[in-house]
């Protein structure tokens, strides 16, 4: 297996010389190709800003971010333009979808830009719609739909353009219980069959027991990484609660 | 999906809620349109070359308006779309993180400020050329002339210069809309709304302090225009002074209130915590907070839009309904007698010496015999001397007059004096009050207020003259009403009647001939009058000096079409500032419904019901509209009070009807602006 993502020493200072806030210091990993890899720390552990960086939201202060072997740190312009466009998925918590626009157009709007046909775009949209389970949704507006809906319209979009690498920012974080789990097991499909690679940032254990390695950050570093390996979802989630207990345990010491 | 769809979806979406912002565009495409198009229509009118003039002025001077006009429109798109695009950082992030360049969202904006453009333009353009129609039969109401026949107009040169102009502001929103998408960084674009809303409480002792001395400069620059106004303002650009200081205030009484009114209703606890009123009162404190600066421009430019609508509305009233009085007879033909230094003004030596011939004898040489025309008629002379000026006139007084009224009028004018006899005549045929002097008693009739306040001054003092060597005391110590030049208002600064006995004949500056004609129609009365302007063509004219034509019909043409030419420049300002400004307000609040949906949602979920919230938005746009209007209203009776002071020579007694007349233009508009933004705002927050 291929290295698809590697996070080179990467810093991430906020604020002025006299207040300096380290929300990534010097944090190092790597993403495997069709890994499904969760995030997981406590609100202000830097989990957000790391996405922010790979997804070229936001600068690093220094280190390299490479994927599929070419360093975004470094992009400007039109090459920028393009690694979004041809490499990048984004789902974020609150989806983002463009009001103005149908469900299908929000999904087909990622290929236009590419300058997709429109043939191309049709077959590709359907398709992707059918294994979401948005089929009957497409010609809505997302006003008309319903959280989950909304979610899984932004996952066909963050996917339809087959990216290296999609990035989750809370996906589930707007969603009830139920839209959940269906949306986890889209992704858990996304993976399994269609070999997407997934970076999902989430402090929810039930979320992140989807995915096949849990990394644990505090205070902008890597604190635990746990493994699914072959062992349960419930095994999975156990050991994940166990970490989130230990960290959490932590930092009630604090106060 | 091409850029175009994007484009045209975005608008139809924007359409919906800023119905209002295109309903402005439209508006100001269409009255541009229509005060452009006001030459054309007069085209069509049966009016005389002399009214012909006065229109050509009041188009070039529309025109030139125009162009501030265009400025203050220009102001209002880029601010809107500036505002509005504010509003869509989101959904350019999202366009961005998919991959989109910069320069295609350019295109985006650039296709939308077409279309925009494009459709606000046509629209415009319809509802103005419709309007225009109307407008044609006020033009034709206003220069008093009758409509030869209806015909539909278009002007296609204002339709052009609409195109242009607007097409121009357009390009401008444009380079700025690029210009601000080309600064934008994705983070900000994304993280907008997580950034929360710092509430910052002022400092309440601070607002008081900054309050009391805001109201204090505030009075100053009051009393600058109205009780000090000659103390402080003596020269043209001191009126700058109170209006910088005015505007200042204006803006720190907004920052002051905005922190003190939400302290002061805070302290009220029962009504702070009556129904919905903590929360209409938080929503009016932020909003008020956050916009102070607008606050301040809405309220100035209202100000200035009261300001403007009553003035001129004033203005043209009293110039139109004083003309029987001012213009009392026919015709005034006078000519004055020149000497030596008229060589330099290309008159030669034969016209100087006829120059004494006096006005009778002039025509006849033309063969112009006066008894012909005129049924009756006054000759009179009227007498300068070089050394009794304005400030001889006012003798030991000229100093206080100086140093405490003005000093910006031009004291080393020679006087007009006219004999007793000569000036009854003149009143007899006015309709004037006649007089009687003793030998040793001179006196002074004027009508212009000012120069009376002036001249009484040194009158009530018992003023000596030396006239023709003689010593004269004053028989009254008030001016007397009067004039003998006939005139369009009351501009008589004053002239002074001696007994006949002391003139001294080599003094004469003028001879006149005021007559009124056999005919009483005025076609009749302009084909004599043209007669008498011809005979520059006559070839004896090179030995002549020629009268100065003064006459009834030019003075009411004049009138007529100075009156319309305040009249529409100041209905033309006055609406566009009032609708620029209104705007605004209705654009903010709305994109603050959109932007509050969710806590009128809550609020319903606490099980406020619908009664409560609607009377809880239309306080806080009630609030929010009247704010500004008050100011400015405050504002505006000082201003009122300064600009009537200004033209008190037109007479100020037109001003109560000119001001109802602003009143009900602003109620109409400011209001439908106002019902319009609390309907659409209903309509955003309701449940759907």
């Amino acid at each position: 297996m291929s290295t698809i993502l590697k996070i080179d020493k990467v810093e991430k200072y906020y604020g002025s010389k006299s207040s300096l806030t380290k929300a990534l210091d010097n944090l190092s990993f790597e993403v495997e190709n069709k890994e499904f890899v969760a995030i997981m720390g406590a609100s202000g552990s830097g989990k957000t800003t790391l996405l922010n960086c790979i997804s070229t939201i936001d600068k690093v202060t220094s280190g390299h971010i490479f994927v599929g072997g070419e360093d975004i740190t470094r992009l400007k312009g039109k090459s920028l333009n393009k690694f979004r466009r041809e490499k990048l998925g984004f789902i974020f918590q609150d989806f983002n979808l463009l009001d103005t626009l149908t469900a299908y157009e929000n999904i087909s709007l990622a290929l236009s830009i590419q300058n997709i046909g429109a043939k191309e775009i049709e077959k590709r949209v359907n398709d992707i719609a059918n294994k979401l389970g948005i089929k009957d949704v497409l010609n809505k507006y997302p006003y008309q739909m319903s959280g989950g809906q909304k979610q899984r319209v932004a996952a066909s979009r963050a996917i339809i353009t087959n990216p290296q690498i999609v990035l989750a920012d809370e996906p589930t974080g707007s969603l009830d219980s139920k839209s959940s789990r269906m949306l986890l097991e889209s992704f858990d499909y996304l993976n399994e069959k269609l070999n997407t690679t997934i970076l999902m940032v989430t402090h929810d254990s039930f979320c992140a027991s989807y995915a096949s390695r849990v990394i644990f950050i505090k205070d902008g570093k890597v604190f635990n990484e746990l493994i699914k390996g072959n062992s349960s979802r419930k095994d999975f989630f156990d050991k994940i609660i166990d970490v989130v207990t230990l960290l959490g345990g932590e930092e009630n010491d604090n106060y | 999906m091409t850029t175009i769809k994007l484009s045209s979806r975005n608008i139809k979406k924007s359409f919906k809620d800023y119905a209002i912002y295109f309903f402005t565009l439209i508006l100001g495409v269409a009255i541009f349109y229509v005060f452009n198009s006001i030459e054309s229509q007069t085209v069509l009118l049966d009016v005389t070359s002399s009214t012909y003039e006065v229109i050509d002025l009041m188009t070039n001077m529309l025109s030139g308006a125009s162009g501030f006009v265009a400025f203050i429109l220009g102001f209002l798109i880029i601010y809107a779309s500036r505002f509005l695009i504010k509003r869509r950082n989101k959904e350019f992030g999202i366009y961005m993180l998919l991959g989109m360049s910069k320069r295609k969202i350019s295109m985006i904006l650039f296709f939308e400020t077409i279309l925009i453009g494009i459709i606000s333009l046509a629209v415009g353009l319809g509802l103005g050329i419709l309007l225009s129609q109307l407008m044609s039969m006020l033009v034709a109401n206003m220069f008093e002339a009758d409509m030869t026949k209806y015909e539909f107009i278009f002007s296609s040169k204002a339709c052009i210069k609409t195109i242009l102009y607007f097409g121009i502001m357009y390009v401008i929103v444009m380079l700025f809309n690029t210009i601000n998408v080309g600064k934008c960084k994705l983070i900000d674009l994304i993280q907008t709304n997580k950034k929360s809303e710092t509430v910052k409480m002022k400092n309440p002792v601070l607002c008081t302090i900054v309050f009391i001395i805001s109201i204090i400069a505030l009075g100053y620059a009051y009393y600058m225009v109205t009780g000090g106004i000659n103390e402080t303002i003596k020269t043209p650009e001191d009126i700058f002074k109170p209006i910088i200081i005015g505007a200042i205030s204006t803006f720190f009484i907004f920052w002051s209130l905005s922190g003190l009114i939400l302290k002061a209703v805070m302290s009220m606890k029962n009504l702070y915590v009556k129904g919905l009123n903590t929360f209409t009162f938080r929503q009016l404190s932020s909003k008020i907070n956050t916009t102070v600066f607008s606050m301040t421009i809405i309220s100035l430019m209202l100000f200035v839009t009261i300001c403007i609508l009553s003035s001129s509305l004033s203005l043209k009233n009293s110039m139109t309904a004083n003309l029987d009085e001012l213009a009392p007879a026919d015709i005034q033909l006078t000519i004055s007698v020149k000497d030596d230094e008229w060589l330099e003004q290309g008159y030669n030596e034969k016209q100087i010496e006829n120059s004494k011939l006096g006005v009778k004898k002039t025509l006849e040489a033309f063969d112009f015999n006066i008894d012909n025309y005129f049924k009756e008629y006054v000759e009179y002379n009227s007498y300068r001397i070089d050394d009794l000026t304005f400030a001889d006139s006012l003798g030991d007084n000229l100093e206080y007059v100086k140093n405490n009224i003005t000093s910006m009028i031009p004291y080393n004018m020679p006087e007009e004096i006219i004999k007793l006899s000569d000036y009854n005549k003149i009143a007899k045929i006015y309709n004037n009050e006649e007089y009687t002097l003793n030998q040793d008693e001179y006196m002074i009739i004027a009508d212009y207020d000012s120069m009376i306040a002036i001249r009484n001054i040194a009158l009530e003092s018992n003023q000596e003259l030396t006239i023709f060597g003689h010593k004269l005391k004053p028989k009254y110590n008030e001016c007397k009403d009067g004039f003998i030049e006939m005139a369009g208002n009351h501009i008589n600064s004053g002239v002074i009647i001696v007994p006949d006995e002391i003139v001294d004949e080599q003094y004469l500056a003028f001879n006149s001939i005021i007559g009124n004609y056999y005919t009483n129609s005025l076609e009749e009365q302009r084909k004599i009058q043209e007669q008498l302007i011809n005979l520059i063509n006559n070839p004896l004219s090179v030995e002549y000096s020629l009268p100065n034509i003064n006459s009834r019909v030019d003075i009411s043409e004049a009138s007529i079409g100075l009156g319309a030419l305040v009249t529409f420049l100041g209905l033309y300002l006055g609406i566009v500032f009032l609708i620029a400004s209104v705007a605004i307000l209705a654009l903010k609040e709305l994109t603050e419904s959109t932007d509050n949906k969710e806590r009128y949602k809550m609020l319903r979920k606490l099980g406020a019901d619908e009664k409560m919230i609607n009377k809880s938005l239309f306080r806080q746009i009630a609030i929010f509209f009247i704010f500004p209007l008050l100011i400015a209203i405050i504002h505006s009776i000082f201003g009122i009070t300064f600009c009537s002071y200004i033209i008190s020579t037109f007479g100020n007694e037109q001003l109560l009807p000119s001001i109802i007349m602003t009143a009900i233009f602003i109620v109409i508009i400011y209001g439908g602006y106002f019902l319009i933004t609390y309907l659409c705002s209903k309509n955003i927050i309701k449940e759907k």
